[in-house]
């Protein structure tokens, strides 16, 4: 039994690296209603930015902020030149910009800072979190960090009329425009606040994977998991499949015998499937009511 | 506009494609058939064999195209049947010394049934769910054929070996007539080609049937689709099987011209190429299959050449350059020729 | 009575099929007009061409001020609300939400929680469901609340497109009392699409006939109303 809350502890604050992810690919899925396979990269890509503050002798906290600007002005720098041209295209056109956003990043950071592991320092020390052997401070810290963002994502949403207006331009961008909102602009604000949630993700799980340009692809595929599982229209929901979809491979990786590190992932991704076959919205999403 | 017709204007994620375009001219089509049969013999066999797997990836890409552009179903996990195929046609030939022509309908058969039964919980999913899906798939199977339960069959981690296939005894001999000698290359490319011409003109008549006006119904709006008696159910995993088993065929003539199945060569990789393959031909347009295969075969190699550090980036480069000057693909290219023959035409 | 309103020689496109063949109509200041016309005549492409919606070519002044290479949100933000066929709700939001968003381009607060009070006086039902997701809402109390959501835009133009379609006689009739006492009280000019030419004659003051991309007809409502030949050929009763 005591294995079991230790391990649910434990895939908790895992989980909390997952959660961090979900929450910046459903930042993006409320800002353009698609998931975007490069946020993993641009992430990537902002904490090696970080990094190399750092390495040149910016404090840390100095290196966060000024990291997480230029994330934010990147993303939309990203999006207005390379996928406002596509506004008009398919989808799937669109989804293989992404994939070749994607190919770039990783290939331009594996140029710049080659691909030998780094190690990647935490503002929240590594000392065991209240006694406990199971949560570092650092781990209660990316916790801490993660409610802090998703706290704050929930106020811009509701509470804003900016917020307000990137929902409705989600939603229905002819509506909007019919309202007098500038959907174009409301695309380009949504990809530089998932690029600026995903950095924060990047610094913070960075101590725990290590820092090197394919740090993020597991990461990103759990977060994306995890913003399915907990439905892609709440940040709530995103937070909460993360924690779980964190549990879930713990578990998986403890008591299923000869699961090695390989299969957690599709076992993984079978239960959420599972999930949702039965709860196609997701955990938390808001089924969207059809008329017929 | 009606609270169904609002449905409508906001879900299509797969455009269609007119019917009447959906395939080359017949004068295009035996152009590049002349082409497709007489290149092959004034060329070296390296090219030769390029050449197949430029057939092989095409019928994959093609299966692709029915499953996504036909019933508008999207997969990223094509990789997985054509792994299975692969590995049926190797284990056939290897452990059961099956003739290697037979392992591919086996092999189609077998796709076409697992890709019915992944179809079946499939149908409740849709969209980004579904790609999510198929994704976990493709993710699962090179860790599925590296389990040493399977190790007996599968060889494991190293894979197993394929016996290249001869030209059969009746053709060596009428050749023999003519002095000339056929290469294994040659021949597995002509084996192919016959292969794929089959599948293509299938394929379309597939399309053009009922099933195929069945399939397109529920890409475009599967709520009037089941309003007007389509068996919705039955059409999506028959979408899945047909384009499962297809993509199993590919897998084992890739075994086969390859001579090598093992797990790593069947991962993620392999299937966002294919979906990259299938964007840049033009999504729904059969022949476009073979521009996208060419594509995802000779791009990252010209990649690479430009640039070994940054082939990556040079790779996103070149696709972004081709899905900006076309979003709609090779298909866009096609018509756009099209017209401009037409006009010159009536000069 | 100054033209609020002029469209000149208004051409528009779908692809390479033609939709408007060459639109000439004005719409006074304060008036209610009625554009009229069997079903594919035109009458939606000539709204969203006023929006610039749809590819167009010809001239659109609102209030001397051209409309042709401004965008649709510019275009809603010099005071033109648009109505769209479909209501255009968004259904994944509330419907106070809606209503909010309606005034998103205002500055004043304090105006738009009294003009939000104001929409729940015209329609009580909306006041009832405000925190329900408005796709859950009936035909008619959407299209009520799409009529809201315009006025809150505080709008001198309204574009209306089909109000009536799909609603029960009733409903449309309280909802066509509310556009008149709108334009007489408030002050809004309305332009109103419908293929339910009797009672939208009744409510406007004048009207056009557009078939197939032109303007057949121009008048007082009263007029073609009275006008058999113009019912019979154009209007099906």
């Amino acid at each position: 039994m005591e294995l079991f809350t230790n391990q649910i502890l434990a895939g908790i604050s895992t989980g909390a690296i997952y959660a961090c992810m979900a929450l910046a690919l459903v930042m993006i899925y409320q800002a353009i209603d698609h998931l975007n396979f490069a946020q993993g990269e641009m992430a990537m890509f902002s904490t090696f930015i970080s990094w190399q503050l750092m390495q040149w002798g910016v404090p840390y906290w100095v290196a966060f902020v000024i990291t997480l600007a230029f994330s934010f002005i990147a993303g939309i720098a990203i999006e207005r030149i390379l996928f406002k041209p596509l506004a008009k295209a398919p989808i799937l056109t669109n989804v293989a910009g992404f994939i070749a956003l994607y190919s770039i990043i990783n290939s331009c950071a594996g140029l710049i800072w080659d691909f030998t592991i780094k190690q990647y320092p935490t503002p929240f020390g590594s000392s065991p979190f209240l006694g406990s052997q199971l949560i570092s401070t650092h781990q209660a810290g990316m916790i801490g960090i993660t409610l802090l963002m998703l706290l704050g994502l929930f106020y811009f949403f509701r509470y804003t009329r900016i917020g307000l207006a990137m929902r409705a331009a989600a939603s229905v961008p002819e509506s909007a425009r019919l309202v007098g909102i500038n959907t174009s602009w409301m695309i380009a604000l949504g990809w530089g606040m998932a690029a600026a949630i995903g950095s924060v993700a990047g610094m913070m799980i960075a101590p725990v994977v290590f820092l090197e340009p394919n740090m993020m692809l597991g990461v990103l595929i759990y977060g994306f998991a995890a913003a399915v599982l907990g439905g892609l229209t709440s940040p709530f929901g995103a937070v909460i499949g993360g924690f779980l979809v964190g549990t879930f491979e713990n578990l998986v990786g403890t008591y299923i015998p000869g699961v090695g590190n390989e299969l957690k992932l599709p076992i993984a991704l079978a239960l959420i499937i599972t999930v949702l076959v039965v709860k196609p919205a997701g955990l938390f999403g808001r089924p969207i009511v059809k008329r017929v | 506009m009606s609270a169904a017709e609002e449905i409508v204007a906001e879900g299509q994620a797969v455009e269609a494609v007119p019917k009447r375009a959906m395939t080359l001219g017949t004068g295009t089509s035996l152009v590049l058939l002349a082409v497709l049969l007489l290149v092959p013999l004034l060329v070296k066999n390296f090219i030769i064999f390029q050449m197949t797997m430029l057939l092989i990836y095409g019928i994959a890409v093609l299966a692709l195209n029915i499953l996504t552009g036909g019933s508008g179903q999207f997969s990223l996990g094509q990789s997985a049947f054509y792994a299975i195929g692969a590995y049926t046609s190797a284990i056939l030939m290897e452990h059961f010394d099956v003739n290697y022509a037979l392992t591919l309908p086996i092999a189609g058969i077998l796709c076409f049934a697992v890709g019915f039964l992944f179809g079946q919980p499939a149908l409740r999913l849709s969209g980004v769910y579904l790609a999510l899906a198929t994704f976990a798939l493709a993710t699962a199977m090179p860790q599925l054929l590296k389990l040493g339960f399977f190790e007996k069959w599968t060889g494991g981690v190293q894979g197993l070996v394929v016996t290249k296939p001869e030209a059969p005894e009746a053709v060596q001999s009428m050749l023999t007539w003519f002095q000339l000698k056929m290469s294994q290359d040659m021949w597995l490319y002509y084996f192919t080609l016959v292969v794929t011409v089959a599948i293509y003109i299938s394929s379309v008549n597939l399309l053009r049937s009922r099933s195929g006006r069945a399939f397109m119904a529920i890409r475009d709006n599967e709520i009037a689709a089941s309003a007007m008696g389509v068996d919705v159910a039955l059409y999506k995993t028959l979408a899945f099987g047909v384009s499962a088993g297809i993509t199993g065929v590919a897998g084992g003539l890739g075994a086969i011209a390859v001579q090598f199945v093992a797990p790593d060569s069947y991962t993620i990789t392999l299937a966002i190429a294919l979906f990259l393959g299938m964007v840049v031909g033009g999504v729904g347009w059969l022949p476009g299959s073979i521009v996208g295969s060419a594509f995802i075969i000779f791009v990252p190699n010209l990649a690479e050449s430009i640039s070994k550090g940054l082939s990556g980036a040079v790779f996103g480069v070149l696709l972004f350059l081709v899905i900006f000057l076309v979003p709609h693909g090779a298909r866009q290219v096609a018509m756009v020729s099209q017209q401009l023959i037409a006009k010159l035409k009536q000069r | 009575m100054t033209a609020m309103l002029n469209v000149k020689d208004l051409r528009a496109y779908y692809g390479q099929v033609q939709a408007l063949h060459g639109l000439n109509f004005s719409l006074n200041e304060g008036s209610l007009t009625t554009l009229l016309g069997a079903n594919g005549a035109g009458k939606t492409t000539t709204l969203r061409a006023i929006c610039n919606m749809v590819r167009s070519t010809g001239a659109i002044e609102f209030e001397g001020k051209p409309l042709a290479s401004r965008s649709t949100e510019t275009i809603v933000r010099l005071g033109i609300a648009h109505v769209p066929q479909g209501r255009g709700t968004f259904t994944t939001l509330t419907v106070e939400e809606n209503l909010q968003l309606g005034a998103i381009t205002r500055r004043d607060r304090v105006g738009i929680v009294a003009d939000i009070e104001r929409m729940y006086g015209y329609f009580p039902v909306l006041k009832q469901r405000y925190t329900q997701q408005a796709g859950t809402l009936s035909g008619g109390e959407q299209q009520m609340l799409a009529v809201a959501r315009a006025l809150m835009l505080r709008p001198r133009l309204m574009l209306l497109d089909e109000p009536s379609f799909g609603l029960a006689p009733l409903i449309v009739r309280d909802l066509f009392e509310i556009l008149g006492r709108i334009n007489r009280e408030d002050k809004v000019t309305i332009l109103v699409v419908e293929q339910n030419a009797q009672l939208a004659l009744e409510l406007a003051d004048q009207a056009y006939v557009i078939e197939t991309g032109r303007i057949v007809m121009a008048g007082g409502a009263k007029q073609i109303a009275n006008n058999e030949d113009v019912r019979k050929s154009y209007l099906g009763y």
